[in-house]
């Protein structure tokens, strides 16, 4: 997994490339969660992310509940198997997906 | 029938799942499943290398049988360490909202949701789960 990150001004977007599971989400969780002072809108753009497992799920869940203090977080670009995911677990009901 | 045995450590999650991928790949299992099975071992081992042993440490077997008509893969994860059944707990509440939200069960949730069948037992002194996915 790869991770590309972008801030622009109080917006920060991020690009996860690859796939997000038990072995690479604590990459993502370092990479996000420490930069969200400030930020208003969190972007994740799922274009490249293959799939992820549950432990995807719980830094998604941890950046979502720290947005919902301070602004908003848009996730993007998810593919079918990400967005079957989404909607088993009930995450499409909390995540806002474009 | 193959077989790896292998430590059960997260590091290695990335070893069982090319293991696995490989014989999915001579089956011409379509994408969509393979990322399905992917995730399920990314739970399941990422289970037994988390917890297993802990605070030690262990080997797990992951045995890949083929079925024909219709064509499906059961995939076997064994080890030694504490009798665990992950089929035990209840499934997780997925109507709640992002705070009220706890990750815990969600992994083994999207496992049963995604494959055909899953089984588990203990049986001399090992946990022994199997799930069972259709490729057709």
């Amino acid at each position: 997994m790869t991770i590309e990150k972008n801030l622009n001004g109080t917006e920060l977007n991020v690009k996860v490339v690859g796939r997000l599971d038990t072995t690479t989400a604590p990459e993502l969780e370092g990479a996000v969660m420490g930069s969200l002072a400030g930020v208003e809108k969190l972007v994740l753009d799922f274009s490249e992310l293959e799939y992820l497992s549950s432990a995807g799920l719980r830094v998604l869940l941890q950046a979502q509940k720290t947005m919902n203090k301070q602004g908003e977080m848009i996730i993007k670009n998810v593919n079918e198997t990400v967005s079957e995911i989404f909607e088993v677990t009930g995450f499409a009901d909390i995540l806002t997906i474009e | 029938m193959k077989e790896l045995n292998i430590a059960a450590t997260v590091e290695n999650i990335a070893t069982v799942t090319d293991f696995v991928n490989e014989q999915l790949e001579a089956l011409d299992c379509p994408m969509k499943v393979q990322m399905q099975i992917d995730i399920a071992i990314d739970e399941l081992f990422g289970n037994i290398a988390q917890y297993a042993y802990n605070p030690e440490t262990g080997d797990a077997t992951v045995r890949v049988e083929v079925i024909e008509e219709p064509l499906s893969v059961v995939i076997t994860f064994i080890d030694n360490g504490v009798p665990y059944d992950p089929l035990a707990k209840a499934d997780p509440d997925t109507t709640l909202s992002a705070d009220e939200r706890e990750i815990g069960g969600l992994g083994i949730y999207m496992v049963k949701k995604s494959m055909d069948d899953i089984t588990y037992e203990y049986k001399d002194g090992q946990n022994i789960l199997k799930i069972k996915k259709n490729l057709s």
